[in-house]
């Protein structure tokens, strides 16, 4: 279809070359500014990786060991940075083994490139040796997709493709490219995309919401802050702080949106949602004004609908106007950037203090202490907890890891209690969920901030979804920490069980080798710890390594992650044991 | 509990292929039925209208306008009531030879907007065009003389009120 050309708008204009499609790929992804992709090679993607070979002095190709693996590192890669993060596979297999990092970042909003090869214009359609459809099958986990059949079409869709994947609420974008595609010529000339007529990246912001919003916020005498991942996906960090303080409301976070304010800010009151903290779940349902700025109300976060925050007026500060009043019915909605819409508000708003308001969080914090944080903390018995485990690694780290973190127990734990002083530190598969996300994503974490201590906590059983990618550190020497809380269980599944299922345990016990021979195999040090005496030498050591590390850390096998809010039940329902 | 109604959407999209796949899906995955649809040009050079005719509350049809607006390729979707719109279906009833001079037939094709469009030996083609329970009266009035062959198009509608379309894509322009 040949609308493309009319759809777009262009601006820079660079000169023009004959060059193979292949060899524009490359150029569209250094005009971009790209300079890392992971991938893995096959028939249908041979000829941008002859082109890769060429240009490796410009753009590092990292060889991961599953196409998953690849898309998860670029997930990494681009939450740590803020980057579009690409991934790149060959056509059937390859690019359907790329589809659940797509739909978790698609699900995560994460800014990601997926290129894959097509066989041959030609053969399309004809069931030929490693065809699958993917456009088809990717399009419901997209931003956008598109199949290139010509090589003229390289450089206007690559363009588009990256505009559309990190402008606005950002996400994943495919690309397929056919194989003749790749190999025809022509005159390539690269125009970035600044705009594209059927999509409005960002809504208007209007000034009666934001009047209507600053009065709500200014009569409310309990109001509450529930912020996500769009205070750091607006890169408005600054604006929220600045935001929070002034109007002196205590604020609560989602798990996308932990890091995006340090843990030990005044006003910061800790996790919402299934296992988040007993205060702010509660307090939920006692706030007079829900403020939520970034987030989504996703079901994790609210429980029963029908019971959440009924009492409150809700403010929905908002990027995606899909998303306003799809769960949770709003009384004012703020559409728009965060990064704008918090400034804009910022001089509506009067200063503020709520003490007695912020000692009701103080005191359900005290609870929560007595009857749960004591006890994973601080245990009295043998066993190591898991939260042991992160407060080490606070302590070594001074909470400025980035911490990556797979699903299950371990996770929960890992956002619970570790600490944070920066922003983009906290990288966790929020909404699809996806076991095996860490150990790549970690990878793309390092290498997007080689600065930065990058530390993944993984379960025994998420480890090994993804544990192949041990291969790709040990081939590009990156230098990140490996956790393993092994309780040689499926926990979070058997902690269903345990409550919900009568303790039938259903395949849930994991019979695991020998983590650190294996680590040891693709020549990495490791360690194992059991006893509590060790742990803190031994989280020190990893700390202090210049090159990878593995710790494999034996934990009580049958402990479970509490506060919880039963699926289903009301955030008033939280339950402390 | 809201009240379930009809709901026409029209939605104007770039004429991309795969667009149908992504506006499809958005129904699929929250399990509504689309009643019919009807893909064509628009009054816009270049810009597809999709017509949609679904069974839903007021509030999912005002999730859904979202989510389908959130598409790349959707340029703006509109949902109506039925008094909002003017539409029409058109269906082609094919029926044998051997009743074209019934008497009752011909009575019966009088007092609908109704059509002979082609006639052979064999058998003639009635056309008509109307609202849906007239094109089903119609259906259940013919069908005693046995159709050979029976088809309806989805439903085509026009807002009564204006929609800012033309002006938007002005806009960009
Ligand atoms: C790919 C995938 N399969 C299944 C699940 C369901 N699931 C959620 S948590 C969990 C257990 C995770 O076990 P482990 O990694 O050992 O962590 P733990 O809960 O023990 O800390 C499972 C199976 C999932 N989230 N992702």
């Amino acid at each position: 279809m040949s609308t493309e050309t009319q759809t777009v708008k262009k601006t820079t204009t660079s000169k023009k070359v004959n060059i193979s499609g292949a060899e524009a790929v490359i150029k569209c992804l250094l005009e971009e500014g790209v300079d890392l992709i992971y991938g893995y090679p096959g028939g249908a993607i041979m000829p941008v990786y002859d082109e890769l070979y060429k240009y490796q002095d410009q753009l590092q190709h990292v060889l991961t060991r599953h196409e998953q693996g690849a898309t998860h590192s670029a997930q990494g890669y681009a939450r740590v940075t803020g980057k579009v993060g690409v991934a790149i596979a060959t056509s059937g297999p390859g690019a359907t083994n790329l589809v659940t990092g797509i739909a978790d970042a698609q699900i995560d909003s994460t800014p990601m490139v997926c290129i894959t090869g097509q066989v041959a214009k030609h053969l399309l359609g004809s069931d030929a040796f490693q065809e699958t459809d993917i456009i088809g099958i990717s399009m419901p986990v997209t931003k956008w997709n598109y199949q290139i059949t010509k090589a003229s079409e390289i450089p206007e869709i690559m363009a588009k493709a990256f505009y559309i994947a990190r402008s606005g609420r950002p996400g994943p974008v495919l690309i397929d490219i056919t194989k003749n595609a790749q190999f025809d010529k022509f005159d390539f000339d690269y125009k970035k995309c600044t705009s594209v007529r059927s999509y409005k990246a960002t809504p208007e912001v209007k000034e009666y919401a934001l009047n209507a919003a600053a009065e709500i916020i200014n009569n409310a005498k309990k109001p509450m802050i529930v912020f996500g991942q769009g205070v750091i996906l607006g890169k408005a960090e600054a604006e929220f702080k600045a935001f929070i303080e002034k109007a002196g409301i205590p604020s609560a976070w989602t798990i996308l949106g932990l890091s995006a304010l340090p843990t030990d800010h005044p006003l910061n009151v800790g996790m919402v949602g299934m296992h988040g903290n007993y205060g702010p779940n509660k307090l939920t349902n006692e706030c007079d004004a829900l403020i939520a700025i970034g987030m989504r109300f996703d079901d994790r976060v609210t429980g029963d609908l029908n019971t959440y925050a009924k009492q409150a007026k809700i403010v929905h500060f908002e990027i995606d106007p899909a998303e306003v009043d799809k769960n949770v019915k709003t009384d004012v909605a703020v559409l728009g950037d965060v990064k704008e819409t918090l400034a804009k508000i910022l001089p509506k708003i009067d200063k503020n203090s709520y003490p007695d308001w912020m000692e009701e969080f103080k005191e359900h914090m005290t609870i929560e202490f007595n009857k749960v944080i004591k006890n994973d903390l601080h245990p009295e018995k043998d066993g190591l907890t898991m939260a042991e485990v992160i407060k080490e690694i606070n302590e070594a780290s001074k909470g400025n890891a980035i911490i990556v973190s797979d699903v299950g127990q371990h996770q929960m734990i890992a956002c619970r209690y570790a600490k944070f002083n920066q922003s983009k530190s906290n990288v966790t598969s929020g909404g699809l969920g996806t076991m095996g996300f860490a150990l790549p994503a970690a990878i793309g974490a390092k290498m997007g901030q080689p600065d930065r201590e990058v530390v993944a906590i993984i379960g025994d059983g998420s480890y090994q979804m993804t544990i192949q990618e041990l291969g790709t550190i040990y081939q590009t020497k990156v230098p990140v920490k490996i956790v393993v809380l092994n309780n040689e269980f499926l926990g979070m599944v058997r902690q269903w069980q345990q409550l919900f299922f009568d303790k039938r345990y259903a395949s849930t016990e994991m019979v695991n080798p020998d983590f650190v021979t294996i680590a040891k195999g693709y020549h990495m040090e490791a360690e194992r710890v059991s006893k509590r005496e060790n742990l803190a030498t031994a989280v020190q050591k990893m700390m202090d390594s210049k090159d990878a590390y593995f710790l494999e850390v034996c934990v009580e096998k049958e402990d479970n992650v509490f506060p919880m809010i039963p699926s289903g039940a009301s955030v008033s329902d939280i339950r402390l044991s | 509990m809201e009240d379930i109604q009809k709901f026409t959407f029209s939605v104007y999209t770039e004429n991309n292929i795969g667009i149908l796949n992504r506006l499809s899906a958005i129904f699929l995955k929250r399990h509504i039925n689309i009643e019919s649809m009807t893909v064509s040009k628009s009054e816009i050079e270049d810009v597809h209208r999709f017509t949609f005719v679904v069974n839903i509350t007021k509030s999912q049809a005002d999730k859904l306008i979202g989510q389908l607006e959130k598409q790349i390729e959707v340029i703006k979707a509109y949902s109506h009531t039925e008094d909002e719109i003017i539409y029409q279906e058109t269906a082609l009833f094919k029926i044998s030879s051997k009743h074209l001079y019934d008497e009752d037939i011909q009575s019966r094709l009088k007092f609908r907007r109704a059509n002979i469009v082609a006639i052979t030996p064999n058998y003639f083609v009635i056309e008509a065009t109307g609202l849906k329970d007239e094109i089903d009266n119609m259906h259940d009035k013919l069908k005693p003389y046995g159709l050979l062959q029976f088809v309806r198009s989805g439903r085509i509608a026009i807002s009564r009120s204006k929609m800012a379309i033309s002006e938007l894509l002005h806009e960009f322009n």
